[in-house]
């Protein structure tokens, strides 16, 4: 893709990053933050293919460990942010849910 | 197969899908009532593009590739299953620490590798390095802080300006990456290895307090970088996603410093965070201590309750006794709502995350602007584990480190209950005016415990 091609995606995409998240609840700053450090986890494919393409020793090796960071970046902002969520309820139909039943 | 098809059109097009989960799922994250499918959408986007990169045309070492992955997966998963809600921030801060890492790494590889083609580039290569490579030790400090792995603050005279010289060094060891397109390795080398130590001189003053802001920082670098090698890669998804977060990170962590009521200059480069600056103003009054059955009877009596956590609560392991608490109150037809200030826990948003870990519902829970004028309608304000958030020289004390800013208006309510393990002082160090007001009374005690004995005191009420 050409260089300006290139900058009109950039600037997009900063708008709606910046759209996406405006006006959100700070209740949900904590898993939001947690959301988006997954999703630069996106940067497994890049290493991927940086490993890919590697050929010396060192690049292979520096390859491998940016191959492994970004596993576990994708990997374990997926986790907490699940776990996070997850426990985000709402109340049932009168204030008091569950214990209703003791 | 028809000509136009080919494995490169396949991954243009799941790297398309790719970018429209991940724009999708966060803008779902961003709503409590479909943030879980939000994390499920954006996960379903990044296995569609990890798949269809083994496609990639010109690919080998495969050997290697799988093996990486897995055992950074395996790790990261065992680690973000095990870790407790309280330890959360740390744990994010160290997930994107090692984004940034793997985005400096796959700039050290091309840029060893020579795999730049012109200035534009190498340019973003080498910016997208540097930020991804501070964004790395910076985020391992942070975590090293936050779990408590480093307990002081490194603060000389000086050190702005030894950081910045730091910054221009790694800035023209850049330069001479650039300018050269073939540069040396030694000169790569060089540049990635001060671009980590300036990460670790920049993070080491920063006191835990502001850390939350910092970790939301680096999350946004993360991005940038991951952008920025997007380019280098010509990868689509790489560039859309890594951008989005980089400003949604930057927006998230102006947000966070507003609710601490800090410029992020001020978190960047003062370093008030923990020093406990000069706790003087005298307070006037005394501390009036009650006892658990006293309280019991006056919060089952009561028509509303305002509870207010703090970290404390949540240090002891108190939220789910609290919450059975609640439940009783709630029960006997008393209404209680859940005040939480912005800094409550260790980032904005946490302490509503320990809550719903005990099982407290979210629209029970109320933040700053919702629940303010509904303190002076309060029979009750119990504070639990809360100091600064709720202190009044805030309004007043001009002198006062925490002036300035907002707090839970709990010393409007008609009375006042402060759980608290002993008498020291908050976070900040500073003397907090509400324990001594007229309407205050002190419950001392272990959170949990004081939450038990509420319970049985609430329950021969009857």
């Amino acid at each position: 893709m050409t260089g300006m091609v290139a900058l009109y995606i950039f600037m997009l995409a900063a708008f709606t990053g910046y759209e996406v998240i405006a006006r959100v609840p700070v209740i949900l700053h904590t898993p939001l933050m947690s959301g988006s450090n997954f999703v630069h986890g996106i940067v497994l494919v890049g290493a991927m293919v940086a490993l890919g393409g590697a050929q010396t020793p060192l690049e292979k090796t520096i390859g491998f460990i940016g191959v492994l960071l970004a596993a576990g970046n994708a990997v374990g902002g997926y986790v907490v942010t699940e776990r996070m969520l997850e426990m985000f309820k709402a109340s049932g139909p009168r204030s008091s849910p569950e214990k209703r039943t003791s | 197969m028809p000509g136009w098809w080919s494995a490169d059109v396949a991954i243009q097009i799941s790297y398309f899908v790719t970018a429209v989960l991940f724009i999708m799922g966060l803008k779902r994250m961003s709503s409590p009532v479909t943030a879980r499918s939000g994390i499920l959408w954006a996960g379903a986007g990044m296995a569609v593009a990890t798949l269809i990169t083994f496609l990639y045309p010109g690919m080998s070492n495969y050997g290697l590739i799988l093996p990486a992955i897995f055992v950074g997966g395996v790790l990261a998963a065992w680690s973000g299953r095990r870790v407790a809600m309280t330890n959360m921030p740390q744990m994010i801060a160290l997930y994107n620490g090692m984004g940034g890492g793997a985005a400096a790494a796959i700039a050290a590889v091309e840029l060893y590798r020579g795999g730049t083609e012109g200035y534009a580039s190498t340019t973003l290569a080498v910016a997208g390095g540097i930020i991804g490579a501070v964004s790395f030790s910076g985020s391992l400090i942070a975590f090293g802080k936050l779990q408590g792995l480093i307990k002081r603050s490194l603060r000389f005279a000086g050190q702005q300006i030894f950081n910045l010289l730091f910054l221009l060094a790694a800035l023209v060891l850049g330069a001479l990456v650039i300018a050269h397109t073939n540069a040396t390795s030694a000169v790569v080398t060089g540049f990635f290895l001060l671009a980590l130590v300036l990460g670790v001189t920049m993070t080491l003053p920063i006191g835990g307090a502001d850390m939350p802001v910092v970790i939301s920082l680096y999350n946004a670098l993360t991005g940038l970088a991951v952008g920025f090698e997007g380019f280098v890669l010509n990868n689509a998804a790489m560039i859309i996603a890594g951008t989005v977060v980089g400003s949604a990170g930057t927006l998230l962590t102006q947000l966070m410093a507003k609710a601490m009521n800090r410029s992020l200059g001020n978190v960047l480069f003062s370093g008030f965070g923990d020093t406990g600056a000069a706790a003087t103003g005298a307070v006037q009054g005394s501390l009036k201590p009650i006892e658990a059955s006293d309280v019991g009877v006056m919060l089952a009596f009561a028509q509303k309750v305002i509870v207010v956590p703090g970290y404390g609560m949540a240090v002891a392991q108190a939220q789910h006794k609290i919450w059975e608490l609640c439940q009783l109150l709630i029960d006997r037809g008393v209404q209680v709502r859940f005040a939480i200030h912005p800094v409550a826990g260790r980032m904005p948003g946490h302490m509503n995350v320990l809550l719903a870990e005990a099982g407290v519902p979210y629209d029970l829970i109320a933040d700053i602007d919702e629940i303010n004028a509904e303190f002076e309608t309060a029979d009750a304000a119990l504070i639990i584990g809360a100091n600064d958030v709720v202190n009044p020289v805030a309004r007043t004390d001009k002198s006062s480190p925490i002036y300035g800013m907002p707090i839970l208006n709990a010393d409007k309510a008609k009375n006042v209950i402060v759980i608290k393990r002993g008498q020291g002082a908050g976070f900040s160090g500073i003397e907090n005016a509400l324990f001594y007001l007229d309407n205050t009374r002190m419950l001392y005690g272990d959170a949990q415990k004081v939450a038990a004995e509420l319970i049985q005191a609430v329950k021969a009420v009857g």
